[in-house]
């Protein structure tokens, strides 16, 4: 199989963005834009002009879609380049390979996604007290542990841009965790926090679910958090 | 600026910054990439403690002397003492931080784990790291917050300050601006394994590059029993890496077998009745090894899944059902798993005493980057608590010995120019990592070894940049040490010494660099109940 990658390059912040095209072949049918990132930064792989390529600066670890780490836009979509095979594209010939682009890019693929855990701060995702899963509450917990901060999300969703006040899915889903097992009363600065940085800017598109590459149910922890944060309180309040 | 620093975010380095800061004393966390991009969320099967909740009359002695037989009597059984018997705590204290464990009413549920006797290990469905990461990441986040835990989190740590046999301080390159510092302090590295030194060839991440563990080797720190890589039984390739299947799958009821004349033989029921595909890593990854060379046998060891309950696939071993349909394309409801070994744990690493001390003053070391804990082979299930405790008591030790740190200066970031700074190119890493291959298979002998490190010598001769050169001067320590220990335990097998040699070899390997070359020694176990 022969693919020519298109990759959206860039030295460094300042650097003028442009676009390297770079054949590469490889006989293995599983393989990914990660193996093909591998291969190309091992050297010895010209671009279409045949002219050297520097080594692309991009960002992996796990390999297996465990990380979030090697999350780009491939082929238009944010997508983790460890589970973007290159069969999908091979019909087209070539794939657009780009940096995520609502945060700030280091070099080429990289981006700088600090955000991210500054907005877990901001929302205040820890607990304050003990709080053990039980057997009602574990299933829910365990999905909501599984966000791999990729900043899929986000990417897609209308209303996230970095340094504004909404947090996006990626904050909501941490803090559906605690939402799910902190008892309600030691909950207030949470739900403050997830009010107003999530549950105020979301426009419940669920844009964010399709692209998640964890599979998480999203739309899930996304209603009982809002139930659990917003409506019980306004309920409460009701009947005062 | 805070003068004490942790490298690395894993399971080790959280808990290490857990203790610090619950202890209100401030520390840096300093990691190449985020903790949620750390090898342990890799963490598949489980951990282990002797909660005993399956009615099994299950005790911390008992998993005192499985990890002690598991590891081939090489490890320090103090600290293996210390290990077993805070492990209920360890995990009750996972629980109090919302851990969503495989629960039954409020105790999690336990399974069965190679080389144990009893159900002892705890996990969330097959993503145990992730899920016990997620909430250790929670739990610092809220010292974050207080100023107490200052997190760099796109820094890698290229080498030591050291002095007169002291560790002073590290220097830091900031892997977003280029720009690099030293931070002057104590310094207590949690950086994780050496699989960057096998490149694909190991389960883990691409960012346990082992690199500071070569810097540290170079610059006079201690190794214990490098030549102990764990291969696991039960891999599968993937694009750019060994995918793990996790041990988990046998303990749910797995099967191994390989064709014989046509037939399935189920080699490891057969040849140990008791533990059966259970055994210890070592044992079935050499069985396997063996059993390949069989000339009636077909080559190809598969782990049958297929017996195995709809309920079982889907409480228990969801993530692993969907990584092998994603990955192999084969559903293992259907159809058996070709499996191979993979390298998949570094036993040996930064050699430690049980209070985490290196053989640099102001220099600690913690989780899988240390050689503490786990002999010869470590038990599944034991390095996840490995980990956790030995970042935890590597503070308390540091909290003991030094005292409250004074606020050190703020460090000056400057563009870098330290040779330390460039990488191991991919081809010579490549390189490096055949040769060593070549010698540190599952079977060794003194004439491969020897071969391995011929090599390695001939390819030392040529120029290399700095981090080229350490990490040989690391593969020379590996080789060495495994050359050097002229008998067989745990995961060493040498075909020409195939018997265990308790009197000269139940001994720790000890690889120290003295500036122009690799010396090995063996040093005798610390005495029971002593330090
Ligand atoms: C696939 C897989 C499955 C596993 N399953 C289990 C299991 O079921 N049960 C179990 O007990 N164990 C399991 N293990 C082993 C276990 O996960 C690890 O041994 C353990 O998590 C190691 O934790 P750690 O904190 O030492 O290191 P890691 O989690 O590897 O963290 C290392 C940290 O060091 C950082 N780092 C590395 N080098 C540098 C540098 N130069 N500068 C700065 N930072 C650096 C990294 O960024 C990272 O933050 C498994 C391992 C794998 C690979
Ligand atoms: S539902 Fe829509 S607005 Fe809300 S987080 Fe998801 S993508 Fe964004
Ligand atoms: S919710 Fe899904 S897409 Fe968003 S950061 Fe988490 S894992 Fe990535
Ligand atoms: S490298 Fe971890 S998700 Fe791709």
């Amino acid at each position: 199989m022969r693919i020519v990658l298109d990759i959206l390059r860039r030295a460094h912040t300042d650097a003028a963005p442009y676009r390297q095209r770079i054949p590469f072949e490889t006989e293995d049918a599983g393989a990914t834009v990660a193996a093909a990132l591998t291969a190309i930064n091992a050297g010895g792989i010209p671009d279409e002009q045949g002219n050297p390529v520097e080594p692309v600066r991009w960002e992996c670890s796990c390999l297996q879609k465990k990380c979030g780490a090697c999350a780009m836009v491939i082929g238009g979509r944010p997508r983790l380049a460890c589970d973007a095979r290159l069969t999908e594209f091979a019909k087209k010939g070539s794939v657009t390979v780009e940096p995520l682009r609502k945060f700030p890019v280091i070099a080429d693929l990289t981006v700088d996604r600090t955000v991210l855990f500054e907005n877990l701060r901001r929302m205040t995702v820890w607990l304050t007290q003990d709080a053990p899963a039980d057997e009602q509450t574990a299933d829910a917990a365990y999905d909501a542990s599984r966000c791999l901060q990729c900043g899929c999300c986000l990417e897609v969703c209308p209303n996230f841009c970095a340094g504004g006040e909404f947090a996006g899915a990626a904050a909501m889903i941490p803090a559906a965790r605690l939402v799910t097992e902190l008892p309600a009363a030691a909950q207030k600065p949470l739900r403050e926090a997830y009010s107003r940085r999530f549950y105020a800017g979301c426009g419940k598109s669920l844009a964010c679910r399709d692209v998640c590459p964890a599979g998480i149910e999203t739309e899930r922890l996304l209603v009982n958090s809002n139930a659990a944060a917003i409506w019980k309180r306004l309920l409460r309040r009701r009947k005062k | 600026m805070h003068s004490i620093h942790i490298i690395g975010a894993g399971l080790a380095g959280l808990s290490a910054a857990l203790t610090f800061a619950e202890a209100g004393v401030p520390c840096n966390l300093i990691s190449a990439q985020p903790s949620e991009r750390a090898q342990s969320v890799l963490a598949e099967g489980g951990i282990n403690a002797a909660l005993d909740t399956m009615g099994e009359h299950d005790t911390p002695a008992e998993h005192f002397a499985d990890t002690v037989r598991g590891g081939c009597d090489l490890a320090d059984e103090n600290a293996v003492k210390h290990l077993t018997e805070s492990a209920p705590e360890i995990l009750r204290r996972l629980i109090a931080l919302g851990v969503p464990f495989n629960m039954q009413g409020d105790v999690p549920v336990l399974r069965n784990f190679g080389g144990q006797k009893k159900k002892r290990t705890a996990y969330a469905r097959s993503s145990t790291g992730k899920i016990i990461m997620n909430a250790m990441t929670d739990a610092v986040r809220r010292y974050e917050s207080a100023g107490l835990v200052r997190r760099y989190a796109h820094h890698s740590c290229l080498s030591l300050l050291t002095e007169r046999g002291c560790c002073k301080g590290v220097r830091v390159l900031d892997r977003y601006t280029g720009a690099s510092a030293d931070f002057y302090g104590t310094v207590l590295l949690c950086s994780g394994g050496l699989n960057g030194v096998f490149p694909e060839k190991t389960t883990g991440t691409t960012q346990n590059t082992g690199d500071l563990t070569a810097a540290a080797f170079a610059a006079g720190v201690q190794l214990g029993n490098p030549e102990m890589l764990q291969y696991h039984p039960t891999t599968v390739g993937i694009s750019g890496k060994r995918c793990l299947v996790t041990e988990a799958a046998r303990g749910e009821g797995g099967r191994l077998y390989i064709l014989r004349g046509g037939e399935k033989w189920y080699f490891m029921e057969e040849k140990y009745p008791e533990l059966g595909n259970l055994m210890p890593r070592d044992v079935v990854a050499r069985e396997m090894y063996f059993v390949r060379q069989n000339p009636e046998c077909g080559g190809q060891v598969y782990l049958d899944l297929t017996a195995l309950p709809e309920e079982t696939w889907r409480r228990k071993l969801s993530d692993l059902r969907k990584e092998l349909t994603d990955y192999l394309a084969l559903d293992p409801k259907a159809d058996p798993i070709p499996v191979e070994e993979g390298i998949h744990y570094f036993m040996g690493g930064i050699d430690t005493d049980c209070a985490h001390r290196t053989n640099l003053a102001g220099l600690y070391a913690a989780g899988e980057c240390c050689s503490q804990y786990h002999g010869a082979n470590r038990l599944g299930g034991n390095s996840m608590l490995g980990a956790l405790l030995g970042g935890k008591t590597a503070a308390d030790s540091i909290l003991a010995a030094e005292g409250i740190p004074e606020t050190a200066e703020k460090p000056v970031w400057q563009p870098c120019s330290d040779p330390l700074a460039a990488e191991v190119p991919p081809a010579e890493a490549a390189q490096i990592r055949d040769i060593l291959l070549g010698g540190l298979g599952i079977v060794r002998d003194a004439a491969s070894l020897e071969g391995a490190l011929r090599q390695l010598t001939e390819f030392a001769a040529v120029p290399h940049n700095l981090r080229t050169q350490n990490r040989i001067l690391l593969g020379e320590a590996m080789l060495r040490g495994a050359l050097a220990r002229r008998e067989s335990r745990g995961a060493h097998y040498r075909a020409d010494y195939p018997a265990r040699d308790d009197a000269a070899f139940r001994k720790t390997t000890v690889a120290v660099y003295d500036g122009s070359t690799v010396q090995i020694t063996f040093r005798q176990l610390p005495e029971k109940g002593g330090a």
